[in-house]
């Protein structure tokens, strides 16, 4: 038998799933730069409107065109797209608050109160998001408190059965019954041991539901539910365009959703690249 | 390292009775009676849970039902406003109101509608049916068109076909409901003036007049609509599933005896494809009724979409109600479907039942 | 007179990546199996052994070519003194290779079994060549209706030959066939194999049964941690394995139960 020797495998994947990573990230870095640099340098002039400048289509003065009181759409859509962002940030945050910590209470507590977070899960998950927020809107009675109240309680519910599955995984770990048999409270537990734990999962789980929070906080708003008829939110923009998109207008709905549906899709790569790498890839033995 | 190189274990006593025989017969019957009764009665307590939370949330609204329904142009005298809570019940306390109308929607009386003047019961059944027609409608274009787009995408993984309907399916998961439905609007029904721009028949016809082929004109759009972004789910759900029965042992054991491509789907990809494929077309109920609302509002179609946007705005609490608790119902016994075709169709579960 | 070998697998590694580093963003390979040397000759049977981990059953997936797509191969497999690329083994499985599963999972869960043995059989004799393999395999015809979870572990090893072994099979890639078995059904088995090499079949026979390696087979390769260490010839392990040329050979004889099991587990 001959010596054996070791040869570097040659690599036959396409790309390794961290240069697919890396480059999810920098699309979203680099819009989120252009969105938030391009609203500042935004002159608010262009925000009001211009009778002599009424419906015209995108050109060199105005580069998505502007509506039917004359205002510019590039301005708006770069306003729209900045309150889409915060309104994102904030909702999903408050959702994987509520679901971090239902997520931790059920699986640690257990008994009654593991039940009832568990059924409050499968209950909520039965009602249609957009009625849901529809509402929950109708309950905190409307305005930008109803989008966001509204979104953050409808969007919790799979994380927190995430977070459940972990935290009664890890419930046995030796680390936390170590920790219980020096006498620590679950509060002690939960706050110095499974949260950060259970950090990863949530951060993954912020950018997964990034995508779903933009997208129904748009829908809300395009129903007339939320934002005054004024604020320049993308729902509101279509919306308001509506009539005059059915009379051949295209340029007001085509470039406030195509912007939209790009920041939407950079966020849905990256939660998709992150959940492809944090969920290890099976090998076989 | 030798403790690996274990003596030969002994597991299986000589000639000996394999221990699953299969117990097919009555007793089968029995078992999915047991199982669907099991879970109806869990339907039924998440309902009852679903009635307590929407009501919960309604009562404490701020938007005041009297001042909602009267509008702003009338000016009530203070008797004719007690008058008013008198006869809602808003004058009893919480669980007083919620036992009362919970007692009526046991009894089939959802109310009426404030803004509609008519039982909501009957407004949302007439909404519902058209609705539930265009959902249909896209569910079944969306499930076989996404099934086969998924099934080629994953026996092509990581090749042009593969890439290019990931692409579409990212991209449409990722669009807005209504703003597709406005591009088509835009494209199909104002520049190429191919289709009616909106409601289901055409204007001031009678809706007893309107033609089959007129209704069908005016369903086309949205249900196109809802069938694009359906076939994105799907598509990457089917891919999902056939690259995990694909990367399976058995699909590993049909390859070394041979098999490939199309007959191995053939033989093994439909086959533990097609149920999940099919309880999947169920289960997404939620998204399906979200997508509707939103088509329904932009094409001006007759469905519950325009309904539950007039009662959220309107303040019409019966009728918000109703819609809640209909369109639960309708998600929950999606869900019931799929779980049911699960276990019935796998023969692990089957025979155990 | 030096013979071709049926198959002779050349400096074969197979990989796998994993991330590392602080984000998960390093990618690294790890070497499953490195650098491993083999040669088949008809009407052979050469055992591999090693423990659980020491690669054995990635060298026979790798072999018939069911790796995971997640791992990376190189290095050269020639079967009857032809490189085995992808298309020439694409039209070899199932007919002149034949793969026996390591687990009793392999059989399709929602396809009866006798259906199974069925597929892979010429269409027009199908039925007739399957009760035939039933019978030689000692499964009841009703069996053929059932589906794998209705049958026992050993029924299921019987079952895997039914569908692996073909009438045309020149090479047959056992990837540990025997465990669960009882005694008589072991060696049944064994002896099954024999014969088949016995018929002019190459086998390579994946197994940690050391004893039943030693008993059927011509030669034993030893693995350890992705490679082979030594090939012994099977006749050296005898007694206290005085003649067998490696001493980790010696170490996993002398380990074994029945032998003197307390010199050979001292250091």
């Amino acid at each position: 038998m001959s010596h054996p020797s070791p040869a570097p495998p040659r690599t036959t994947r396409r790309r390794s799933a961290s240069v697919d990573l890396a480059i999810a990230a920098a699309c979203v870095g680099a819009l989120l730069l252009a969105i938030v640099v391009t609203a500042w340098l935004l002159d608010e002039s262009s925000l009001r409107s211009h009778a002599g400048a009424r419906l015209m289509p995108p050109g060199p003065d105005h580069l998505f065109g502007t509506d039917w009181l004359g205002r510019d759409l590039f301005t708006r859509t770069i306003m729209g797209l900045r309150l889409s962002l915060t309104v994102g940030v904030v909702t999903a945050l408050l959702s994987v608050a509520v679901a971090t910590v239902l997520g931790i209470a059920a699986a640690l507590l257990g008994g009654w109160v593991d039940a009832v977070i568990s059924w409050l899960i499968d209950l909520s998950i039965g009602i249609p998001h957009l009625v849901f927020m529809v509402l929950v809107a109708f309950s905190v009675g409307g305005g930008i408190k109803g989008i966001v109240i509204g979104i953050s309680l409808t969007h919790w519910m799979s994380l927190a059965r995430l977070i459940r599955a972990d935290v009664l995984h890890l419930r046995h770990s030796d680390f936390v019954l170590a920790s219980r048999g020096f006498g620590r409270s679950e509060w002690f537990i939960a706050r110095r041991h499974l949260f950060g734990q259970v950090l990863p999962q949530a951060l993954v789980g912020f950018v997964l539901m990034f995508p779903h929070v933009v997208l129904h906080e748009a829908a809300l708003t395009f129903l007339g539910f939320g934002f005054s008829p004024q604020t320049p939110a993308i729902g509101i923009l279509l919306h308001e365009g509506m009539p005059h998109i059915s009379s051949g207008m295209w340029w007001m709905a085509l470039f406030p959703g195509l912007c939209l549906l790009l920041v939407v899709l950079a966020f849905a790569r990256l939660g998709d690249r992150l959940r492809v790498l944090t969920s290890s890839p099976g090998q076989g033995g | 390292m030798s403790g690996a190189l274990d003596s030969r274990s002994v597991t299986e006593a000589p000639g000996r009775v394999p221990a699953a025989v299969p117990t097919r017969g009555p007793r089968r019957g029995r078992g999915l009676a047991r199982v669907i009764c099991v879970r109806v009665a869990r339907l039924v307590g998440l309902l009852f849970g679903v009635s307590l939370l929407a009501f919960t949330l309604v009562y404490h609204s701020p938007v005041d039902p009297i001042a909602a329904y009267i509008g702003a142009e009338a000016s009530p005298t203070d008797e004719q406003l007690a008058q008013l809570r008198e006869y809602w019940g808003l004058d009893r306390s919480f669980a007083e109101q919620y036992l009362a109308w919970l007692g009526a929607v046991l009894g089939g009386d959802l109310g009426v509608s404030r803004l509609y003047q008519a039982p909501v019961l009957d407004v949302i059944a007439d909404r519902f049916m058209m609705s539930l027609a265009l959902m249909g409608v896209a569910r079944l274009v969306s499930g076989v068109l996404g099934y086969a787009l998924g099934v080629i995408a994953a026996m092509n993984r990581h090749r042009l076909l593969d890439r290019l309907i990931c692409w579409y399916s990212y991209t449409l998961a990722s669009t807005p409901t209504f703003w597709l439905a406005i591009l088509l609007l835009t494209l199909f029904a104002v520049v190429l003036g191919w289709f009616p721009v909106g409601l289901a028949g055409p204007v001031g016809v009678p809706g007893s007049e309107v033609t089959m082929a007129e209704r069908f004109h005016h369903f086309v759009l949205p249900a196109a609509t809802l069938s694009a972004l359906g076939v994105a789910t799907i598509a990457m759900h089917t891919r999902e599933r056939m690259l995990d029965v694909l990367d399976s042992d058995y699909v590993a054991f049909a390859r070394a005896r041979g098999e490939h491509g199309r007959r191995l789907f053939r033989n093994h990809g439909l086959r533990n494809s097609i149920v999940p494929a099919l309880a999947l077309q169920f289960a997404y109920f939620s998204e399906l009724f979200g997508g509707s609302i939103l088509a329904e509002q932009v094409f001006s179609y007759p469905g519950l979409g325009s309904t539950l946007v007039d009662a959220g705005l309107g303040g019409d609490v019966p009728m918000l109600l109703g819609i809640v608790l209909l369109s639960s119902t309708f998600v929950f016994v999606g869900n019931l479907i799929a779980d049911i075709l699960t276990v019935l169709i796998d023969p692990r579960t089957r025979d155990s039942l | 007179m030096m013979t071709t070998p049926l198959l002779s697998v050349r400096n074969l590694t197979v990989g796998f990546t994993h991330y590392t580093g602080t984000l998960g963003l390093r990618p690294r390979v790890v070497p499953a199996v490195e650098g491993l040397e083999l040669d088949i000759d008809p009407g052979e049977i050469l055992a591999v052994i090693g423990a659980s981990g020491s690669g054995k059953s990635l060298l026979a997936h790798a072999i018939v070519g069911i790796l995971p797509n997640t791992a990376t191969v190189s290095g050269g497999i020639d079967y009857d003194g032809t490189p085995l690329d992808s298309a020439r083994l694409r039209r070899l499985r199932g007919r002149e290779i034949s793969f026996i599963p390591q687990s009793v999972n392999y059989p399709d869960p929602l396809m009866p079994v006798g259906r199974q043995v069925r597929l892979t059989l010429p269409r027009s004799r199908a039925a007739q060549l399957q009760q035939a393999l039933f019978a030689r395999y000692h499964l009841d015809e009703k069996v053929a209706r059932q589906y794998p979870h209705e049958l026992s572990g050993g029924m299921l090893r019987r079952v895997l030959f039914a569908t692996g072994v073909t009438e045309t099979m020149r090479l047959l890639i056992a990837d540990e066939p025997t465990p669960g078995l009882h005694p008589a059904a072991l060696q049944e088995v064994l002896s099954h194999l024999r014969d088949l090499a016995d018929d002019g079949a190459g086998v390579l026979l994946i197994t940690h049964d050391l004893i039943a390696a030693a008993a059927i087979a011509d030669r034993v390769a030893v693995m350890r941690s992705g490679r082979v260490v030594t090939v012994e010839s099977s006749s050296s392990f005898t007694g206290r394995g005085e003649t067998l040329r490696h001493e980790y050979a010696r170490r996993l004889w002398r380990a074994l139960p029945r032998h003197d099991f307390w010199e050979g587990v001292a250091p």
